[in-house]
């Protein structure tokens, strides 16, 4: 399904080159679910946004169902219209009702009808339990409800994958178990989804694979049990006793 | 401290200067000793004119025919041609078989006319009007262009803005009217349209970008992630957002552009500003007709403020 092979981004900034991505390769099958944790600055995220090209990365091959987005003739917006991406800080769009936020892309990328794009839309805000809201726009909403409508909006395009970008280090605590039963469900249901997350309870419970990343490079890969219980890098056991 | 909304010494102390300064500037206008002409100034704004009605050829007056106000004489040329002339009755100066020759006046026709304040009001209104649709689209289009990854679009964007912010306008008007006016054989308002909307776009193009870099980067990540492209992601989504908060500079730059236009009148175009300066020239009226001419130019200003205040109320609607 998702295949990285050697990926490095490099970064010029007036610090000096940072090398953010720095040889990661990893394989990710069709309905599996992997997270990736990390301490800040490890470069996960932006090894998420590679996948959809959101970032381009410097070296090596990225292939979503055997396209490769470092191939120059590769049509990155069909690409991204196949990976849904949910963001940390939401990015509804903030003049358009919830409704209109599911179906923009439906139509415009799409095609599909007014009709057919908006009963595809309350389908999925009912999903995500958030149907009596179509009509409103997204400032009225909680945190909560606007990722909630966040994820329903990647959902409407029928993507292959699902990228969860750190979804719920923007939410006021209490808000953080909707947003986590709602990606709990998608899990459940199939979806391939790779998460960048800092929610360890959540990793450890619907994870199928923990990648553990560090200063751009991957330092240790494993199942939730064994990651958790009996990590072998010092690395990662140090951040695990900081974050548990 | 004790939170109080008293308003009304403040308001009382506004009032008390401005009618300080009020009687300052009568007090110094009386040393002069201006002969103040106020009655001159109304038919500048409307006048009832007084058209002549001649006859077209040598020949006789037929009948006259009065009803009301309205008189009909018809009048026969030498050659039987009949020509019926419609004039105000009670200024006939012609009477039943009377020859004529042609040129000789019939009499008159009357009417209300705008005068040149009103047609000077009226030539700012649409030179402003014509501008700021063209400096919206070129300002948009350079905005865009500004921000383009492209790098000979951005410098041509560049190149512009800075030509124009770095140079007078009154200058580019006259370069507008000599240089290019005559080099392409321009007419004046061409070349008068033509250097406000370049002026004005260099404005709104800076505007424009500030405004579309204003946006979180999220929005447009969000709709690139969805599979929009640039140009959906650009009209979708970033520049509904972007032109909602450039509203009130944007409707800055246009109601600077109608005090602008007022430059034109360098090149002889009738504007509010040149009507003044010709009135001036036959009335003496010099103080008069500025007060009056500021007075149209901030009414028209202040109508466009309101009309921009009631449009950012109905767009804040989302927030």
């Amino acid at each position: 399904m998702i295949k990285a092979e050697n990926v490095v981004k490099i970064f010029n900034s007036h610090a000096g080159i940072i090398r953010a991505v720095d040889g990661v390769s990893t394989e990710v099958a069709k309905g599996e679910v992997v997270v990736v944790i990390g301490p800040s600055g490890s470069g996960k995220s932006t090894f998420l946004r590679c996948i959809n090209g959101l970032e381009a990365f410097t070296e090596g091959h990225i292939l979503i169902d055997g396209v490769d987005l470092a191939d120059k003739k590769t049509n990155i917006n069909k690409v991204r219209a196949e990976v849904g991406m949910v963001f940390q800080q939401f990015n509804l769009f903030p003049h358009k009702t919830v409704l209109e936020n599911l179906t923009l892309a439906q139509r415009k990328v799409r095609r599909r009808s007014r009709k057919v794009a908006e009963e595809k839309a309350y389908a999925l805000l009912k999903k995500v339990g958030i149907h009596d809201k179509a009509g409103e726009y997204p400032s009225r909403l909680s945190g909560g409800q606007q990722q909630r409508v966040a994820i329903a909006r990647a959902l409407a395009m029928d993507p292959k994958v699902m990228l969860f970008d750190e979804p719920t280090s923007a939410l006021d605590p209490e808000m953080v178990g909707e947003v986590l039963d709602v990606m709990k469900q998608l899990a459940r249901e199939g979806m391939t989804m790779i998460v960048v997350t800092h929610e360890m309870g959540f990793a450890r419970e619907v994870a199928d694979r923990v990648i553990f990343m560090d200063e751009g490079k991957v330092v240790e890969v494993g199942t939730p049990e064994h990651f958790f219980t009996n990590p072998k890098e010092d690395r990662a056991k140090l951040f695990l006793k900081q974050v548990l | 401290m004790i939170a109080t909304n008293k308003t009304w010494p403040w308001k009382l102390l506004l009032v008390a200067i401005l009618l300080v300064m009020a009687a300052g500037t009568w007090g110094a206008v009386q040393k002069i000793e201006y002969q103040w002409r106020w009655y001159r100034v109304p038919q500048y704004f409307l006048y009832h004119a007084e058209d002549a009605q001649k006859i077209a050829f040598d020949g006789i007056v037929q009948t006259i025919k009065t009803s009301g106000d309205v008189t009909e004489v018809v009048l026969v040329s030498e050659n039987a041609e009949k020509l019926t002339v419609s004039i105000d009755t009670d200024t006939l100066q012609v009477s039943e078989g009377e020859d004529l020759f042609e040129g000789d006046t019939v009499g008159f026709v009357r009417q209300w006319r705008l005068g040149p304040l009103m047609m000077g009001l009226w030539t700012t209104l649409w030179l402003s009007a014509i501008s700021s649709v063209f400096a919206l689209v070129l300002g948009l289009l350079t905005g865009l262009a500004r921000i383009s990854k492209n790098f000979t679009v951005r410098g041509l964007a560049t190149i512009y803005v800075e030509c124009i912010r770095g140079t007078p306008l009154l200058v580019q008007i006259f370069l507008a009217y000599f240089f290019l006016g005559t080099v392409f054989d321009l007419s004046r308002n061409v070349c008068g349209i033509g250097a406000l909307s370049l002026f004005a776009g260099a404005y709104v193009a800076e505007i424009v970008r500030a405004g579309i870099q204003a946006i979180p980067k999220g929005q447009g990540e969000a709709a690139r992630s969805l599979g929009m492209n640039s140009f959906q992601t650009m009209v979708e989504v970033i520049l509904p957002q972007a032109l909602k908060k450039i509203l009130p500079p944007l409707s800055g730059q246009f109601i600077s552009l109608i005090k602008d236009s007022s430059l034109v009148s360098v090149i002889a175009i009738t504007d509010l500003t040149k009507s003044g300066r010709e009135i001036i020239t036959s009335t003496f009226a010099t103080f008069e007709i500025w007060l009056v001419i500021a007075v149209m130019y901030l009414l028209v200003t202040s109508i466009l403020s309101q009309i921009v205040y009631y449009m950012e109320r109905r767009f804040a609607i989302s927030d």
